[in-house]
């Protein structure tokens, strides 16, 4: 690594008070959420013992089915074509002559991530709904798809475009060098090295996108209700530690995807 | 041997020299080509391997416009070690560049081979480098990179197969073949981009500064494998540094440039002996300056007062015309240190003694004035003459010490 560092975090006065208060504030809330789940009453404020059962009656419920369904097709496409659409971008922004309007394309490739989401939101809405109007035009779960694609594009393009700019240019000269043309430069040498970047972005645009609220409550017709629209909707009515358990398995399985890109990213690198 | 450099008068030498030095006769080249301040005539044109004619390279736009290359010219021959020497931001490695194709010269042309190649993409030269940073691909193993440059030419499998392995032999890695890049070091990386280099059996090789990065041992070891890699594949080789000791033990002849401008292009000992501007002879090796008036001149040597009262005979390289005022040109070890000051050619005070382990570097104030005059002693057991500090002392010249350079 770099030259070792003189300062000690530990010497800061009331560091660690500091970091004790914010651990608490994060993750006691979700500590209690992940317990209550396990709870054998059906309330969420009052324990009573332990049980699985809200986990059995979630996997049996049909509407958290249906729920899951949508937010896997939209998430997993919306991933995909974001992520390719990010890819392209970071390789024509940082691997070509320099172009008129680049620095135009950079910013409104990250707008997304300046513009207040229910602006965003109200915007897509908006949008959509002059379509349906204008032309009759209504692409079903599709809005969802390109509302969530969109967002996800800035998300994707940040960790591709970071990799492509660590990347040893030399590398490239090497293999045009070595009787490599363009074409196969990239697909020997700088995308083989881009996939940390490339899976990365991937994963946070799913993440984005699998747990995306404010867009998708706006845009979201009838019949195209995601996990977290499910989750909202539910503690409108009575709330039961069934809500805790759905919630639970979605906290998994962002952990999961944020390890998991964690892990392939930290292999890679080396 | 005693204090002076008897037997180099008949044989010169340069002293503290590796003794592998076949670079002056191994090589299978018929006489030298004329070269004087850069301005090449390629004598035998067919045999060139590389010519460079009239190259020009700008950097930038409008008033930011940088000349890295100014009307560059020079010829390279097939199976030389040729070297490209000169200070960082020269124009040494820009000039390589062009050769490989990462950049195109703003004006000239370049031939490999008689053809013009200015304006091919490096993927369609028939030219390898070795970079560097060695540009190892990190995500292939050691054979994986060697093969590279064979595959993309769409070799067959099995010839790539064979050729790998006898690269592998050449630069003796067979065992770690399997390894990732990432986890060879430093030098075996350097034998590793070497191959993958050779294998595609280019016309010619380019090297910039590829042992820059070895620590001073692995350096001079790998100062020999090049020597012996090129002389076994018959390779052209065109290397750049900015090391001078580097470029005097290992090239067959060496280009000097400054401020992108090749100064003189030469054999290691033309180079070293009869440096043809005050630039390349301040660059190669260590020099004493001393200003001059000339007296008096005829067939190549002048007659030059300087000093005082002392006057010396020097030659002086073709196309110049030294008059007047002028600045002496002697090698340390061309000069010799006597006892008696009134034996010497001009005299001084000891001012300083600097001991190296293969030679010693005397210090002397002239009392003429001006800068310290340096004389090298090579040392050996039965030195017999030793000096001390402030000691009054005479400097000798060697015949054909001195020279008048064009500043």
């Amino acid at each position: 690594m770099a030259e070792p560092r003189v300062m000690d975090i530990k010497d800061q006065p009331g560091f660690r008070t500091i970091a004790v208060i914010c651990l608490l504030v994060l993750y006691v809330p979700v500590l209690i959420l992940m317990i209550f789940s396990l709870n054998s009453g059906s309330l969420v404020t009052h324990w009573e013992g332990v049980t699985l059962g809200w986990y059995g009656t979630a996997f049996l419920n049909e509407e958290f089915h249906a729920a899951a369904r949508n937010t896997l097709i939209i998430s997993v496409t919306a991933t995909i074509v974001s992520t390719i659409c990010a890819t392209l971008a970071a390789i024509g922004m940082t691997r070509v002559k320099p172009w008129r309007g680049l620095a135009a394309a950079f910013m409104v490739i990250n707008l997304p991530l300046m513009v207040p989401e229910i602006i965003t939101a109200v915007a897509t809405l908006s949008f959509f709904a002059l379509i349906a109007g204008a032309f009759g035009l209504n692409f079903g779960i599709g809005n969802l798809i390109l509302a969530h694609t969109v967002f996800c594009i800035p998300f994707a393009y940040m960790p591709i475009r970071a990799r492509l700019e660590d990347m040893d240019l030399t590398l490239e000269y090497a293999a045009a060098d070595l009787y490599a043309t363009p074409w196969n430069a990239f697909r020997r040498i700088t995308l083989p090295l881009l996939v940390p970047g490339i899976m990365s972005g991937a994963a946070l645009a799913f993440i984005v996108s699998f747990d995306d609220f404010t867009i998708t409550q706006l845009v979201a017709g009838p019949g195209q209700t995601t996990l977290p629209l499910y989750i909202w909707n539910q503690i409108r009515r009575p709330m039961t530690p069934e809500i805790n358990a759905i919630s639970t398995i979605l906290l998994m399985v962002s952990i999961l995807f944020v390890s998991v890109s964690f892990l392939i990213a930290r292999r890679r690198a080396k | 041997m005693g204090i002076a450099f008897e037997n180099q008068v008949a044989a010169p030498q340069l002293p503290s020299r590796p003794a592998y030095g076949d670079n002056q006769t191994g090589t299978h080249l018929p006489e030298r080509a004329g070269s004087l301040n850069g301005v090449i005539v390629p004598e035998q044109p067919g045999k060139n391997a590389i010519e460079v004619r009239g190259v020009r390279k700008v950097f930038g736009t409008g008033e930011n416009q940088v000349a890295a290359l100014d009307t560059v010219s020079v010829s390279i021959r097939e199976n030389e070690f040729f070297t490209l020497l000169g200070p960082s931001g020269c124009g040494k490695t820009t000039l390589l560049r062009l050769i490989a194709g990462f950049d195109f010269p703003t004006a000239g042309e370049i031939l490999l081979h008689r053809q013009d190649i200015a304006p091919l993409p490096p993927f369609k030269r028939p030219v390898n480098t070795v970079f560097q940073s060695y540009a190892l691909f990190p995500h292939m193993t050691v054979a994986q990179n060697i093969g590279f440059g064979l595959e993309m030419l769409g070799k067959p499998k099995a010839e790539i197969e064979a050729r790998v392995a006898q690269m592998l032999k050449l630069v003796k890695m067979e065992a770690l073949k399997a390894r990732r890049t990432s986890q060879i070091s430093g030098g075996q990386q350097q034998r590793v981009a070497l191959a993958r280099a050779l294998a595609p059996q280019p016309k010619v090789l380019l090297l910039d500064e590829p042992l820059s990065a070895l620590d001073y041992k692995l350096r001079k070891e790998m100062q020999i494998e090049l020597k012996r890699l090129q002389h076994e594949t018959g390779i052209t080789f065109i290397f750049v540094t900015h090391d001078q000791e580097e470029a005097l033990t290992m090239s067959d002849r060496i280009a000097v440039m400054s401020a992108g401008k090749i100064l003189q292009v030469g054999t290691p000992r033309d180079i070293y002996d009869r440096p043809a501007e005050r630039f390349v002879a301040d660059f190669i090796g260590e020099t004493n300056f001393l200003p001059g008036t000339v007296v008096s001149k005829q067939a190549g040597v002048a007659t030059v007062k300087f000093a005082g009262d002392a006057t010396i005979s020097a030659g002086y390289p073709e196309g110049f015309d030294p008059t007047g005022e002028v600045t002496l040109v002697v090698r340390p070890e061309h000069a010799d240190l006597v006892p008696d000051p009134a034996k010497g050619t001009i005299a001084g005070t000891l001012a300083n003694i600097v001991y190296f382990g293969t030679d010693t570097h005397y210090h002397v104030k002239l009392d003429g004035g001006g800068e310290n005059f340096i004389v090298r002693h090579q040392n050996s057991r039965s030195s017999p003459v030793t000096f001390a500090t402030g000691a009054k002392v005479g400097i000798q010249f060697e015949e054909d010490a001195a020279r008048v350079l064009k500043d």
